[in-house]
């Protein structure tokens, strides 16, 4: 392989890893805070579809990222008044956002899903794009992979930094002994899941906006789920969200590209489609198998729904 | 004395309580003076612990008056309480392991503050009370006494008016217990009154100003503890004299259970290791194993019910039989019952029907199954004749466990591995939280079945009651067991400073 | 607590009779839901209620179209619901469905001559097999390497769509499909026998209620049911008496592999006829739906069987009548969900009004 192809291949990885990072980024945040929201691919799926309608109305594609954003935070927000509020199953609840948010935006996309946007071109960040070789890779680039970075600076900056983030984090590990010490557990568990939503929702607009750039039904193809793996591969620590997303966005291009190559393989194309599944699968066996690791590094609330006295 | 709440740093009028089903407290008077060290007396269940959730602002009162320093005040939540300048030293640490000492003070602290500069003033803090601690360590990294430290040290850094302290010395060794009662009696000195939550007399004797008793929900008495006979507290927190269990002599016959196992490593930081065991127990004796808790009684009893395998087959013999390798199921099989600590979680599960919660452990010993099916009636039978025998109350065979008080939910526990007959009885804890009554029933049923030859090993906190029931008695301290006495030749005083760990010096010290 | 107008209070013991009530409940505010939404298309709602509730179950055609969809919704839902009792969150059922379609469409293909008594009972039991497989996954994985067995069951959703596809595209392609991702049509001897002229009605709900009636004994009425029960509820219960949690796992995740598995067999022996890369309409997913809308009770489970089936026919119905997307189906699907688990509160907590 020339090197021009290489930065190329490694170009491309870190595209197809934004979108996941974006939303593992929110996932991450609302696990910390100890609770499990398996409705992912729904709020994906919603703000992939309503971001890609609103930046289509408005020729905007940053009206169309708000838009995402917000639809995502605004069905977590609905996830929060069950879960939190009305103390549902936090499993249960998921499963039922993920099968809602899947259904809505294919009925909600139906009639979008022949049109299509207009690429928005890449950025190069002055300087930075010069220098050889890695420049053109990191430093010129689609916005939301910028996005995704300063992104990911926040939150590292929230969590660890932060006496916000550390506030969060406590609630995670211990709702009782937070109440106690006179913490609003349930003030500090709605923001952090309608953060969570807020990403996922902007991460699916992404894919809708940038990545693909046009919706039809089955788009995130999992992603939400993915991401949900990646911050158990991450143990719930930011650096390794962007370490484990890129790596899925290489599995995605390296079978994209193997397909795409013509190269004569006697390997089934569809052998090659379910690589980035199997890869979850076997990331997320790695990790767990691990699991005094897991256990250290999990926010001990995980799931579990927290209610004070009256 | 006079009736003004102005005096008075904290006073209640009329505070009560109620719960569906249940009075937890009713039209409690209380006052607080300040500089006072006062006493909340009572048994479990009576009503403290509710009080101070209400003082606190962990729970709303059905009606009554609670004064802060004359002004009558309505306390939503524990942040309102701590602004008002109460503060509390929680029984079961409202802490976060994962964090720094600096950390778990620094979300308490109503404004944000440098590290550096709070590091500092713990420090100071900390010398000052003689409460020594590092604030840069992880809590989880802390023993139990130094978490103690740590958030006494967090309510002083917030100048407390009112530090509340719910239980503190239920997981200390008695020296420590001095050195708390000092750094109290400093606060007080201060100015800060301290409302001191126990059902310890002689601590109470020793400590207090002015204590309340606190008697099924109600206020039973106030009183200058140093003026009253532990017999004269005793009868106004429990309403009678204490109950005494008859003792018969021991009849003692073969080992039932021969332990003997080489070190086990913890498997992760929150667990203790074991160091190499060997001890038996044999039929018709009791044996009890004193400590503080979170010393390794857990693994050790994880180690004995068979929910952890022991490194080999012949570590642990029941009547000579090797089980180290067996789980539970057949360890019970061959005549082993265990009564857990944890009634609730553990022992019951709450949502079930007693007849499911007597099948939990019924099923390996009882004919209740046939073929794979349960048979119900027989199921049916087991749990009426435990709810008889053991004078549960309930509403009957298929009430849910959560439904049950839990003293009764003890006995109903108790009544289940008992009425199996075992042959090797493990349990811990078993008349915690249990009322006074309730208690000494649980304890002569364990000397009834010692009677019928069984061998019994009793882990409990008390070291009173494991002096009253055991024939032998041990201590485990930081995962070591000590040597065995006869309790006819053991001390309370001899035993406390056990549970520190500190037998190995004491042969030097007699010699 | 702050000064909200409601208050949520815990009741001292739970209402039983809300268990019940709350799956009415939410079917209202579903379909309540539903006549809104048809509302804000600026379709008239009672038109909009008819098509998706009424209409498909107008006609005696229409009747065994519910039953026959209800067929695969209740086996998956049925084997999802003995693992959700043990607490084993099995979400995959739509793969093992595809890989049970997929198993007995071999059988079918292997022996094409075999008579129907033995054909089809082998069918039933390869695509039990195939589907046990595709469980025996997450099981052996959860149970030896601690990995979450609700993303693993679900990534080899997507697995086995890939498998399928590839099954129908290369080795069992008709050669006489035109190049469709299909294979033959299967012969009649693997087809199940209908029961009910004028309508596509098969002998698998049979089969199905059968399945039901056995799960129900054996939760209710055996040590099995009885040790999943606990298992479910409390974990260091179970460890306590001595259950093994691994063995739930396995039970659980094996239940459910077979049970979507054989629902996999009625639907390439049933409406379809063949196996095709489409073979799998959203049933294993909706059967998490079936499963608590049942409460997880085997009866339970078949009324809300029939229930989303309805939901089915009606979204196929909008779409055909009203011309709306059949996706539809899935936004009710959730919302009845969303109302269950927010109804479940009264079950333990009421509402007070702070007066």
């Amino acid at each position: 392989m020339d090197s021009g192809l290489i930065q190329e291949v490694v170009s491309a990885t870190l595209l197809a890893g934004t979108p996941l990072i974006i939303a593992a980024l929110g996932l991450l945040m609302n696990e910390r805070a100890g609770v499990l929201n398996l409705g992912a691919e729904g709020m994906m799926s919603l703000g992939a579809v309503y971001g890609f309608i609103a930046a289509l109305s408005f020729s905007s594609p940053v009206l169309g990222l708000a838009a995402g954003l917000m639809a995502g935070a605004l069905v977590a927000g609905g996830f929060a008044l069950l879960t939190i509020t009305l103390q549902a199953n936090q499993v249960a609840s998921g499963l039922a956002l993920a099968i809602f948010g899947v259904g809505l935006a294919g009925f909600v996309g139906k009639p979008y899903e022949s049109q299509s946007l207009k690429a928005v071109g890449e950025w190069s960040i002055p300087l930075l794009v010069d220098i050889p070789w890695l420049g053109p890779i990191f430093f010129q680039q689609q916005p939301m992979v910028y996005l995704s970075w300063v992104l990911f600076g926040a939150v590292w900056w929230f969590l660890y930094r932060s006496r916000s983030g550390l506030l969060l984090r406590a609630v995670g590990e211990d709702p009782a002994a937070a109440h106690a010490i006179g913490r609003s557990v349930v003030g500090v568990r709605y923001l952090a899941v309608i953060f969570g939503g807020a990403l996922c929702g902007l991460g699916g607009a992404c894919l809708s906006i940038f990545y693909a750039p046009m919706w039809v039904e089955g788009l995130i193809a999992g992603r939400g789920w993915i991401a949900l793996a990646l911050v158990v591969f991450a143990t719930w620590r930011p650096f390794r969200v962007l370490l484990g997303a890129y790596l899925f966005g290489g599995v995605l291009i390296a079978q994209l590209f193997l397909q795409g190559s013509g190269v004569k393989i006697s390997v089934p194309s569809q052998l090659l489609s379910s690589l980035p599944y199997l890869a979850t699968i076997i990331v997320l066996v790695l990790i767990s198998r691990d699991s005094r690791r897991i256990r250290q590094h999990s926010p001990a609330s995980l799931g579990r729904a927290f209610r004070a006295d009256e | 004395m006079s009736n003004k709440p102005s005096e008075y740093r904290l006073s209640t009028q009329g505070l009560t309580k109620h719960y569906p089903g249940t009075i937890a407290c009713q039209d409690i008077d209380l006052t607080i003076q300040p500089g006072e060290i006062h006493a909340l007396l009572g048994e479990n269940g009576a009503g403290k612990s509710t009080l101070v959730k209400m003082i606190y602002g962990v729970t709303a009162p059905t009606r009554g008056q609670i004064f802060w320093e004359g002004r009558p005040v309505v306390l939503r939540s524990p942040a309102m309480a701590r602004e008002l300048g109460i503060g509390m030293v929680f029984q079961d640490f409202a802490l976060f392991e994962s964090l720094r000492v600096v950390e778990n003070v620094a979300l308490a602290l109503p404004k944000r503050e440098p590290h550096r500069v709070l590091a500092k003033r713990i420090q100071t803090v900390s010398e000052r009370y003689g409460l020594p601690i590092d604030p840069e360590k992880p809590v989880g990294s802390l023993s139990v006494g130094e978490r103690q430290r740590v958030e006494i040290v967090r309510s002083l850094l917030q100048t407390p008016r009112l530090l509340i302290m719910d239980e503190p010395t239920s997981v200390l060794a008695p020296q420590a217990v001095e050195r708390l009662f000092e750094t109290l009696r400093q606060i007080a000195a201060e100015g800060c009154s301290v409302l001191y939550i126990s059902h310890k007399l002689h601590e109470i004797r020793a400590l207090c100003d002015r204590a309340t008793v606190l008697r099924q929900g109600r206020v039973t008495g106030t009183c200058t503890p140093a003026d009253e006979t532990a017999g004269n507290l005793a009868r106004m927190m429990i309403g009678q004299a204490l109950p005494v269990v008859n003792r018969p002599p021991s009849k003692v016959a073969d080992v039932a259970l021969a332990v003997n196992t080489p070190r086990i490593s913890s498997g992760d930081e929150h667990e203790v290791g074991l160091e190499a065991l060997s001890f038996s127990v044999s039929r018709g004796e009791i044996l009890g194993i004193a400590g503080i808790s979170g010393n390794g009684q857990g693994e050790l009893l994880r180690l004995l019910s068979g929910e952890r395998l022991a490194p080999s087959a012949d570590a642990i013999r029941i009547n000579g039989e090797p089980v180290g390798q067996y789980g539970v199921a057949k360890r019970r099989e061959r005549g082993m019952a265990y009564i857990p600590e944890d009634r609730r979680g553990q022992a019951t599960v709450a949502d079930l029907p007693l007849t499911d919660n007597a099948t939990l452990t019924a099923i390996n010993t009882q004919p209740i199954t046939q073929y794979g099916l349960m048979r119900h009636a027989a199921i049916q039978a087991f749990t009426q004749r435990c709810i008889e025998i053991y004078q549960v109350v309930c509403s009957g065979s298929q009430a849910p466990a959560r439904s049950l008080s839990g003293g009764n939910l003890q006995k109903f526990v108790v009544g289940r591995e008992l009425l199996q007959m075992p042959q090797l009885l493990v349990c811990a804890q078993p008349t915690w939280g249990v009322d006074v009554g309730a208690a000494a029933f649980i304890r002569q049923k364990l000397l009834d079945l010692r009677s019928e030859q069984t061998a019994i090993v009793v882990i409990s906190e008390e070291i009173e009651e494991l002096f009253e029931i055991s024939d032998r008695i041990a201590v485990i301290a930081d995962g070591r067991l000590s040597p065995i006495r006869s309790v006819a030749d053991s001390s309370y005083e001899q035993v406390g400073l056990w549970m520190s760990g500190l037998w190995d010096s004491e042969g030097a010290l007699n010699a | 607590m702050l000064d909200w107008p409601i208050r949520i209070v815990r009741r001292d013991r739970p209402l039983a009779r809300m268990r019940y009530l709350s799956p009415l409940m939410a079917i209202v505010l579903m379909m309540l839901t539903g006549m809104l939404i048809f509302l804000a298309l600026g379709r008239d709602p009672a038109e909009g209620f008819y098509t998706f509730f009424i209409r498909p179950i107008s006609s005696l055609y229409g009747f065994g179209e519910l039953l026959l969809k209800a067929t695969p919704l209740m086996l998956c839902g049925i084997g999802l619901a003995i693992g959700f009792r043990a607490n084993v969150w099995n979400i995959g059922a739509e793969g093992q469905f595809m890989l049970g379609a997929a198993g007995a469409t071999g059988v079918a293909l292997t022996f094409p001559n075999l008579p129907a008594f033995l054909l089809l009972p082998l069918m039933v039991v390869s695509g039990a097999l195939a589907g046990m497989a595709w469980g025996a996954i997450p099981a052996w994985l959860k149970t030896r390497f601690n990995a979450n067995e609700i993303l693993v069951s679900l990534m080899l959703v997507y697995v086995a769509g890939f498998l399928v596809s590839w099954l129908v595209f290369s080795p069992w392609r008709d050669p006489m499909g035109f190049g469709f991702p299909q294979t033959e049509m299967l012969s009649s001897a693997a087809l199940l026998p209908r029961i009910l002229p004028g309508t596509r009605l098969n002998i698998a709900i049979f089969l199905a209620i059968a399945l039901v009636a056995i799960t129900w004994i054996v939760l209710q009425h055996t040590a099995i049911g009885f040790r999943l029960r606990v298992t479910g509820r409390s974990r260091s219960a179970a460890g306590y008496a001595g259950f093994s949690i691994q063995r739930a796992v396995w039970i659980g995740l094996l239940c459910g592999g077979g049970a979507a598995g054989i629902a996999g067999m009625t639907e390439v022996a049933g409406p379809m006829g063949q196996l095709t890369d489409k073979i799998a309409l959203g049933y294993g997913f909706a059967a998490i739906i079936v499963a608590f809308l049942g409460r997880l009770h085997p009866l339970g489970v078949l009324l809300a069987s029939l229930l989303m089936a309805l939901l089915f026919l009606g979204g196929e119905q909008v779409q055909q009548h009203m011309n709306l997307p059949k996706s539809i189906s899935m936004v009710f699907q959730g919302l009845l969900l969303f109302y269950l688990l927010g109804a479940d509160l009264l079950v333990n907590y009421r509402l007070k009004w702070n007066g």
